[in-house]
C-alpha cells in the first residue's frame, strides 16, 4: 500500500467516525417511546412545556398556541400528538416527540375542551362561540362534521354554550348544553353523517360533564340545581334521570368561584366522590346505584377530585380563597389524610400512569410540584410560566380523557 | 342572560352606597398588581383570561358599554342571583371593586 493510499484510508476513516459522532448527537436523537410524556400548559404565554415523567424534566417549551387561560389537551392512541384546545378557538397539534407545532387552526370564537374518538380518528372540540361541537380529522385538523347547540324550533339561531364534552365507545361524543339544559349524543360512526340524539329538560345550567370508565355512564353537574343528571348509554331509550338530588338539602351555597371540573373525577372502590359545588363537601354515591352514601368534609370548595390509579387516595383541590392547599382523602376511611401546602394557586394535579408520584401545578409560584404519594414528600419543583393543566399520555389509553 | 341584566338593574339601586370607596379604604401598595392578578387568572376562569368571554359574559370595554363603574362594583360585591357570577364580597373591598371596575371600563391598568 503506498502512502497516498494508506493517507486517503486514514481521510476515509476519521470522516466516517465523524459522520458516527454527528449521528449519535443532536443531529439525530436517541429512539424514545411517548408513554411517559407530559404536557404543562403555560397559561400566560400561550406555550406548552413537553415534559417526561420518569426522569422528570422538562424536555422543552412549544410556544404559538394562542390564548390557553382555559386550556385543555387530548393525546393520539400513540402518544405522540397532544391536541390543545385554547380559548380563542384554537386547535393546535403538539408533536411531543419532534418538539413542534404540527398545526394550528382556529375553529370558533371561544373554544374550552375537546376529545379524542374511540377509533383515534377524529378530533371534536366543544365551542361556548359559537356555541356547539366541532369535529375534525385528526390526523390534518379538516373539519369532518359540524354540530350546532341550537335548539332548533321556533329559535333555531340561538346556540347554546356546550360543556362537558366527553367520548363514548362507538365513536360517539356526549355534552352538555348550559343554557338549553340539554345532553346530546353524537353517533359519528358514520363521520360524514353524524346522527345527533337529544335529552331535554335534564336541570338548569349544566356545567362539566363525564363519563364512567367503561364509557357507559354519562353525568352532567347542575349548577343551577343541586343534583346531576345521569344518562345510561347502553339504554338511553329510559332518558335521564336526576341522582344525587338535592344534596344541598335546601341550605343556602357558598359563593363559586370557581366551577369544579368533572374530568378527571374519581371512581374509587365502587363509590364515586364528586366534588359539591357551592359546599365544603366531596360528595360521595355508590356507583352500582348512584345514592348519596357519605360526604367528606374539606377545608373549601372542591375543584378537581381525582383519585389515584389504585383508588386508594383521592386528591383535591380547591376554589379561592382556599386554593393555597390541598388535601388527600384516604379512600378506605372516607377522612381527610393530609393537608399540603402548595402556595398560591393550585389548579391542577396529573398522577403518573400507576400513582407513584404526583404533579401539581402552582400558578402564583410559577413551579410545577412534584409529589410522592406514599410519603407526601416532594421530591422536585419544575419551573413553569403561569402554569395550570398538567396532562399525561397515559390519558391516551383511557376513555372519557 | 337577559334576565340576568334585568336582575342586576333592580340590584344596582339597592347597594349603591356599597360600590363608593370608603374613606381609608385606599389600596395598598402592590394591590394593583394583585388585582390584575386576580383579574386576569380568577376573573379569566369564566370570563376568558384575556376577558372575552366564556361562561361568563365578554368584559372587554366595548362589551360593557352604558355600564358604570358603580354598576360593575356592585356586581362583582353582590354577583348575579341566579346565574354562576358570585358575590366577591367575602374577598374583596368595595374599593378592590371600584378598581376592578375602572380597570374594566379603561380596558387597561389604570
Amino acid at each position: 500500500m503506498s502512502i497516498r493510499s494508506l493517507l486517503f484510508l486514514v481521510i476515509l476513516l476519521a470522516v466516517a467516525a465523524s459522520g458516527q459522532a454527528a449521528a449519535d448527537g443532536a443531529g439525530c436523537p436517541p429512539l424514545r417511546g411517548t408513554g411517559d410524556l407530559g404536557m404543562v400548559i403555560e397559561r400566560d404565554g400561550g406555550a406548552v412545556l413537553v415534559v417526561e415523567h420518569s426522569g422528570r424534566t422538562i424536555l422543552g417549551r412549544v410556544d404559538g398556541l394562542g390564548d390557553l387561560s382555559h386550556a385543555a389537551a387530548v393525546f393520539s392512541r400513540d402518544g405522540r400528538h397532544a391536541y390543545v384546545f385554547g380559548r380563542d378557538g384554537g386547535l393546535s397539534k403538539v408533536d411531543l416527540l419532534g418538539l413542534r407545532l404540527e398545526k394550528r387552526i382556529v375553529q370558533a370564537g371561544n373554544s374550552i375542551g375537546g376529545a379524542l374518538s374511540s377509533d383515534g380518528r377524529l378530533v371534536a372540540a366543544q365551542n361556548y362561540e359559537p356555541g356547539g361541537v366541532k369535529v375534525f380529522d385528526a390526523e390534518t385538523l379538516a373539519l369532518v362534521a359540524d354540530l350546532p347547540a341550537d335548539p332548533g324550533g321556533p329559535a333555531p339561531g340561538v346556540r347554546s354554550k356546550v360543556v362537558g364534552l366527553a367520548d363514548a365507545p362507538g365513536n360517539r361524543f356526549v355534552y352538555s348544553l348550559f343554557d338549553a339544559g340539554e345532553i346530546r349524543v353524537a353517533d359519528l360512526g358514520d363521520a360524514t353523517h353524524p346522527v345527533v340524539s337529544r335529552f331535554a329538560g335534564i336541570g338548569r345550567q349544566p356545567y362539566d360533564g363525564l363519563i364512567t370508565p367503561d364509557g357507559r355512564y354519562y353525568l352532567a353537574g347542575l349548577f343551577g340545581e343541586d343534583g346531576l343528571a345521569l344518562l345510561d348509554l347502553w339504554h338511553p331509550e329510559a332518558g335521564v334521570r336526576r341522582i344525587l338530588d338535592g344534596y344541598g338539602r335546601g341550605e343556602q351555597p357558598l359563593p363559586v368561584y370557581k366551577m369544579p371540573h368533572l374530568r378527571g373525577w374519581a371512581l374509587a372502590s365502587g363509590r364515586a366522590w364528586l366534588p359539591a359545588i357551592g359546599r365544603h363537601e366531596v360528595l360521595v354515591a355508590e356507583a352500582a346505584g348512584w345514592t348519596e352514601v357519605a360526604r367528606v368534609p374539606v377545608l373549601g370548595q372542591p375543584v378537581f377530585v381525582i383519585a389515584r390509579p389504585d383508588g386508594r387516595q383521592l386528591w383535591v383541590t380547591f376554589a379561592l380563597p382556599e386554593n393555597d392547599r390541598i388535601q388527600v382523602i384516604d379512600v378506605p376511611t372516607g377522612a381527610v389524610v393530609r393537608t399540603i401546602a402548595t402556595g398560591p394557586a393550585a389548579l391542577h394535579l396529573e398522577f403518573t400512569p400507576r400513582g407513584d408520584e404526583v404533579w401539581v401545578s402552582v400558578r402564583d409560584r410559577n413551579l410545577v410540584q412534584i409529589y410522592d404519594t406514599a410519603s407526601f414528600a416532594l421530591k422536585a419543583e419544575l419551573p413553569a410560566s403561569s402554569p395550570s393543566g398538567i396532562f399525561f399520555t397515559a390519558r391516551a389509553g383511557r376513555i372519557g380523557f | 342572560m337577559g334576565a340576568a341584566c334585568r336582575i342586576v338593574g333592580g340590584f344596582v339601586a339597592l347597594v349603591w352606597c356599597v360600590a363608593a370607596p370608603g374613606p381609608g379604604a385606599a389600596l395598598a401598595p402592590g394591590t394593583p398588581d394583585r388585582l390584575e392578578t386576580l383579574l386576569l387568572h380568577d376573573c379569566g376562569a369564566c370570563h376568558g383570561g384575556s376577558l372575552k368571554g366564556g361562561l361568563g359574559r365578554p368584559l372587554l370595554p366595548a362589551a360593557l358599554t352604558g355600564r358604570t363603574e358603580e354598576t360593575l362594583a356592585t356586581i362583582i360585591l353582590d354577583g348575579i342571583p341566579g346565574t354562576p357570577m358570585p358575590p366577591w364580597r367575602a374577598l374583596l373591598t368595595p374599593a378592590d371593586a371600584a378598581w376592578l371596575a375602572r380597570r374594566l371600563l379603561k380596558g387597561s391598568t389604570p
